[in-house]
């Protein structure tokens, strides 16, 4: 913590009203704290560890959000167990790809802007909001991003105020789109929505929208080099969490397991 | 040129100590205290909007009595110091203890060195993993802390309250009885002869710092489940 408190009392930036942001209050007392303020020069190839494919879904009751367990670096494996789905908040989730350091301290840098925001208003910011935010502590980052450190999240959560489930996704320069129904995001997002889009239906219960998700994954994972599938023998499997209005829920991995168990033995009945 | 007269020191800190403990009595009293599984906080506050109590941090509650816009501006203060060192370090490296120092500090500063004192008193409580493991830090207007044990009452008549606190209070309370306890001490008659009027549920701000709870213990008590906690047991 680099705010002194050797002027014997609180700095004046402890006591200014007026802002409900962390981000901005952090800005102001320890800018350093902010991955987007550390000056950062020359550029080319870091092999950095690289955090992977995440999906999101709309169904009846909220949304699924998952991620698969992969961060590479290069063509190395660099975590077969790194979490990339996090709660937001009680009620939203956020799932990151692209350079895996910076995208989990954005996330925690956004945990704390929105529980900061309700603690000091004493209430919760709108989901729309929310979202809002996000794009902000982005925007932040443009300049590392330039430097080959991109971060792009999924944002998803419940909103109160519609009753529903939304999903956002998000480009580097911090722009902010609402995405219909389902969505992927990182290197094998291409093969997810392909699954997505031939899997998802309106309207699906919880268990399985978690399967669309978990199958979502796996196909990701039978193309993309750089997004792991579930791993039996580890007993390692995705990060799959629900959204609804009854708060953010991980789903606990004996539910993965068998979900993937039985997209397992579909698959292998369809074969001749 | 006049001179100005000289006022000694101690008659200086007199006037300031006299300013700021008329401005806290003006208001009404808060009681915090300890039973079996948390702290309950427990305020005469009709508003629904302008809280006395508040969470600071995952078990750090904030409770105070005096001038509105000064205790506002030291919980918002609260928040920023705890918020900022839980994202440098870690979640469990933020204490009431540490907090306790920062607001004594600044209220001793502004006590000696500004033309006005805050006219606050405030109480910083952190709940433990155990009931012994629970603080209970009062801070009052010059920047003094007191580590309080299992009870603290402020504001108005807090010496009154405070001495019928302390003759019924117990350690390992419920819930039930903590409340009710102190609702009955926020009724306490100024004087011997008028009658006892505890406040009703929709003029009490209560919030606890639950045990049981998994990471942000702090929690308001409003509407039914207050009613509930304060209605007279029928079984």
């Amino acid at each position: 913590m680099t705010a002194d408190l050797t002027a014997g009392r609180l700095p004046a930036a402890f006591t200014t009203p007026g802002s409900s942001s962390f981000v901005e209050f952090v800005a102001e007392v320890a800018p350093t704290l902010l991955p987007g303020h550390r000056p950062v020069t020359g550029g080319g190839e870091l092999a950095v560890p690289s955090a992977t494919t995440i999906v999101a879904l709309v169904f009846a009751e909220g949304i699924v959000m998952a991620g698969d367990r992969r961060a590479t670096a290069g063509s190395m494996i660099a975590s077969r167990h790194i979490e990339k789905v996090f709660p937001a908040d009680d009620l939203s989730a956020v799932g990151v790809a692209g350079s895996a350091g910076i995208a989990i301290e954005l996330v925690r840098l956004f945990q704390l802007e929105l529980e900061h925001f309700e603690k000091i208003e004493g209430m919760p910011l709108s989901l729309e909001g929310k979202a809002n935010r996000l794009a902000t502590i982005l925007r932040g980052n443009l300049s590392l991003a330039l430097q080959g450190l991109a971060v792009v999240p999924l944002f998803g959560g419940f909103d109160t105020e519609r009753d529903a489930g939304r999903i956002f996704s998000y480009d580097v320069t911090g722009g902010r789109y609402e995405e219909l129904d389902h969505h992927a995001i990182g290197s094998g997002s291409v093969f997810a929505r392909g699954s997505l889009k031939k899997r998802w239906s309106p309207g699906m219960d919880a268990d399985r929208a978690v399967a669309v998700a978990v199958e979502a994954l796996i196909d990701a994972a039978d193309d993309d080099s750089a997004t792991g599938g579930p791993d039996h023998q580890r007993r390692i499997y995705p990060v799959v969490a629900t959204v609804t209005a009854a708060g953010y829920q991980r789903v606990p991995d004996g539910d993965l397991r068998a979900a993937v168990d039985q997209i397992e033995a579909d698959r292998a009945g369809e074969q001749p | 040129m006049s001179m100005p007269f000289y006022v000694p020191p101690e008659q200086l800190m007199k006037d300031r100590a006299d300013y700021a403990r008329k401005g806290i009595a003006r208001g009404r009293s808060v009681v915090v205290l300890a039973y079996d599984e948390g702290i309950v906080l427990v305020s005469e506050n009709p508003s629904r909007a302008l809280h006395k109590i508040s969470e600071i941090y995952d078990r750090i509650a904030f409770a105070a009595v005096g001038k509105y816009n000064e205790f506002e501006n030291l919980r918002v203060a609260g928040v920023r110091y705890a918020d900022l060192r839980g994202y440098s370090y870690d979640r469990v490296d933020v204490t009431a203890r540490g907090l306790a120092n920062a607001y004594a500090q600044t209220l001793g500063t502004v006590f000696t060195t500004e033309s006005k004192p805050l006219e606050v008193e405030i109480v910083v409580a952190e709940l433990g993993r155990e009931p012994a493991d629970d603080q209970i830090y009062r801070l009052t207007y010059d920047g003094s802390v007191a580590d309080e044990q299992g009870y603290v009452v402020m504001g108005g008549q807090a010496d009154r309250l405070g001495a019928v606190l302390a003759e019924r209070y117990a350690p390992g309370l419920s819930l039930r009885e903590a409340l009710r306890l102190a609702v009955e001490v926020l009724g306490t008659p100024a004087d011997d002869s008028a009658q006892a009027l505890p406040p009703a549920a929709h003029q009490l701000e209560v919030a606890i710092l639950d045990r049981t709870r998994p990471r942000r213990a702090f929690r308001r008590l409003t509407g039914p489940v207050l009613e509930d906690l304060l209605a007279d047991d029928k079984s």
